[in-house]
């Protein structure tokens, strides 16, 4: 083998534009120089322009008194609190909305997505008019729907719908009893905690006693059993430290527990649905690309059906439902935000629509609101790019 | 769908402020007007009375009449007009990008709104107060008695802060349910979502017999707060801002002297000196804000006066049906009042 001299070390050195690495180099520092002198441009002559026009600008306002009032908060509020407060109201109130939309769209999509690949003919049917139905309708009309013509269908709160005389179901919304804990109550907890830690550990002593004798117990039923019986075991025993405080009608409303308002009933229960049925198609197509010969070998091993899904075609299925899995989680919070359209005080119904008329600073709102957005979706990204990366198959 | 075309209104707005260099000359707006041809207005999302289209989709409305008025002042033609339909979040963003040149849509005048925002309020041409609509069925008679009821209002307005104010002072608690637009409001009182809905009382008129029944519902006697409603206009152009005000109190003044658009080229011949002063018979006030001497004239001719346009759009001969009250000229116990002019 012979060795060829180096063309470089032969002759002078290139000018750094012949040489494609720094001509690259150069070519992405002007381009970083270019954005960058837009942004500044685009900041000094919203300031300027602002100032012509005297009109108020900073971030002076959010410790002013915001001096209106908000149907739902997660946190203490009132209407002497501040405009800083409504925005974490806002927040709060799209975080939870968006945190169970996500949760149900999962549940309702896995169910609904391996219900279309049944054998059972009327499952399989059912499932796709569920999807075709609810996929092609706009969001904002199912949401006006959910709102509009059910909750005109609901009894005034006087003739509420009522479950035991504790829970009652109106136009007003839902109201349920409210635990209050008191000591004693701590214990609980500790035995759910307690009941944890042994199922894990329950877990992994039967994967290593499969390991080494093939035997396996139904360890999923024993935790489950464990986590359900040891707390209410505790309960028992400590002669039940709760007292429910049970809403009452008094005046216009009930008073007194929890109500879940009708504005958030509707729409989770939309987003819920609608995004259900995206993550229904991308379960259907992840569990399809897993070539049948996979469970045709799982079942020529005489695995059921369900160890079949679970062990051979889900854990493969995920790494092709992940990724497009985690865009409908990010579509379903931006989507929130249509709370707007029929009053639940999410973050642009309080903060980028009421505190934005009340204070007039549009611009520093508004970047505040689409900052949120930004943030939330790469955080939620992030995560499902780590738990994508985890589920990966790892090719030995 | 007009969601959208709102997020649109809003993001041209925004877009406008942070990328256009915009010059705050003096006297831009009216030679923007009449290269463009129209006077571009902003008005509400639909509220009979003040401004909502009539049924061959024409705007109608007191708060179409100042729009009207300008387009009459400044082109001769009550009808150069562009109407741009704003909820109340967008208003004030659409007239300080310069999306429209006058905001004539039922806005109270309040300090913030006046200092901070960069407007002026070129007067007021509706004094309003907020009050309660309540269903008849609740058989309640005073706002008194509405503790711990759930509230429909519109977002964006003073209405929800002085909403505030009132349960407050009265120690008595609510549900407030904040909707976009008038429209969504209405559909949540009449779902039964909310007990009361709150609005200024001129509104609640105009709401009410938008409801499917109308006489199931009533307006409570209190009337918590003050509302004066008023044309507003960016702030640094002093010359267009004394158009609108002028062309407001032209409005009132013509009243005042008993000159309607019926009689109005008879009155040219008038002996008496405040009309001639007015009809542009005696001197030139147009010229002062760079308009003709007719400027007055063609809005009492094409828009007619205050009392016309009071009884054709809410008064009693259209179906608000609200009385004159403290809207009657200061001369029959009320409160407008226009300066002279000489």
């Amino acid at each position: 083998m012979s060795v060829r001299p180096k063309a470089q070390s032969v002759g002078p050195k290139p000018p750094f534009w012949r040489d494609r690495a720094k001509r690259a180099l150069l070519f992405q520092a002007l381009l970083i120089a270019a954005v960058a002198a837009f942004l500044l441009y685009i900041v000094g002559n919203t300031q300027a322009n602002l100032a012509a026009r005297g009109i108020t600008t900073g971030f002076g306002f959010l410790t002013n008194t915001a001096g209106f009032g908000i149907v739902q908060s997660l946190i203490e509020y009132s209407s002497q609190s501040t405009y800083g407060r409504t925005f974490v109201v806002g927040l709060l109130n799209t975080l939870v909305v968006s945190a169970l939309g996500i949760l149900a769209a999962t549940l309702i999509g896995f169910v609904v997505g391996i219900a279309r690949l049944s054998p059972n003919w009327l499952i399989a049917r059912l499932a796709s008019g569920y999807i075709e139905i609810f996929r092609n309708i706009p969001l904002l009309l199912q949401i006006f729907f959910w709102y509009f013509a059910v909750l005109r269908a609901m009894p005034s709160p006087r003739d509420s719908l009522s479950l035991g005389e504790a829970v009652f179901l109106n136009v007003r919304g839902l109201s349920l009893p409210q635990p209050l804990f008191e000591s004693g109550f701590g214990l609980i907890p500790l035995a759910f905690g307690v009941a944890v830690v042994a199922s894990v550990g329950l877990m992994i002593w039967n994967k290593r006693r499969q390991e080494a004798t093939g035997k396996r117990l139904p360890a999923g039923w024993i935790s489950l059993g464990l986590i359900i019986g040891l707390p209410l075991l505790v309960l028992v025993a400590t002669g039940v430290p709760v007292t429910w405080d049970v809403p009452e009608l008094r005046g216009f409303n009930f008073r007194g527990g929890i109500t879940v308002i009708p504005e958030f009933l509707a729409l989770w229960l939309a987003l819920s649905i609608y995004t259900a049925s995206f993550i229904a198609e991308i379960v259907r197509s992840g569990i399809q690309a897993i070539p049948h010969g996979q469970t045709e070998a799982a079942q020529a091993l005489s695995l059921p059906r369900n160890l079949v899904l679970r062990l051979v075609v889900v854990p493969q299925a995920l790494r092709v439902i992940i990724p497009p899995l985690t865009s409908q989680y990010l579509n379903l919070i931006k989507n929130s935000s249509l709370a707007t359209a029929i009053g639940y005080p999410d973050l642009v119904s309080v903060f980028a629509g009421t505190t934005l008329n009340q204070t007039g600073q549009a611009i520093e709102v508004i970047a505040m609101t689409m900052a949120v957005y930004l943030t939330i979706s790469l955080l939620v990204s992030m995560f499902m790019n780590w738990f994508n990366a985890r589920v990966a198959l790892v090719e030995r | 769908m007009r969601d959208n075309k709102n997020k649109w209104v809003l993001l041209t707005s925004a877009a406008a402020l942070t990328l256009g260099a915009v010059s705050v000359a003096s006297a831009e707006t009216l030679e923007n007007t009449r290269e463009r041809g129209v006077v571009q207005c902003g008005v509400s999302d639909g509220l009979p009375g003040f401004s909502a289209p009539n049924d061959q989709g024409e705007w109608q409305g007191l708060d179409v009449d100042v729009c009207r008025a300008v387009a009459a002042a400044v082109f001769g033609d009550a009808d150069a007009v562009r109407y741009i339909s704003l909820n109340a979040v967008e208003r004030f963003t659409a007239l300080q990008s310069g999306e429209v040149d006058v905001l004539s849509r039922n806005t109270t005048w309040t300090a913030t709104r006046d200092t901070t925002l960069g407007l002026n309020f070129a007067g007021v041409n509706f004094y309003d107060g907020q009050g309660f609509l309540v269903s008849k069925d609740l058989g309640i008679s005073s706002a008194k008695e509405l503790d711990g009821a759930a509230i429909c209002i519109q977002s964006g307005t003073t209405t929800e802060l002085n909403l505030a104010d009132y349960f407050r002072a009265n120690e008595m608690q609510f549900d407030p349910i904040v909707f976009d637009t008038s429209e969504q409001t209405v559909g949540g009182f009449e779902a039964g979502r909310c007990d009361v809905l709150t609005s200024d009382t001129s509104q609640l008129a105009a709401l009410r017999i938008q409801l499917s029944e109308p006489d199931s519902a009533m307006i409570l006697p209190e009337v918590i707060s003050k509302e004066p409603l008023g044309p507003v206009v960016r702030q640094g152009d002093d010359q267009w801002f004394n158009i609108v005000k002028w062309s407001l109190f032209a409005m009132l003044n013509a009243e005042e002297l008993g000159v309607n658009s019926e009689n109005v080229d008879e009155m040219r011949d008038s002996d008496n000196p405040n009309i001639a002063r007015l009809l542009g018979q005696d001197g030139n006030y147009g010229e002062g804000m760079g308009l003709d001497a007719n400027w007055a004239y063609n809005i009492i001719s094409q828009v007619g006066n205050y009392a016309e346009s009071f009884d054709r759009n809410v008064g009693p001969n259209s179906p608000l049906g609200i009385e004159r009250g403290v809207n009657a000229l200061w001369n029959d116990g009320g409160f407008q009042y226009a300066p002279p002019i000489r």
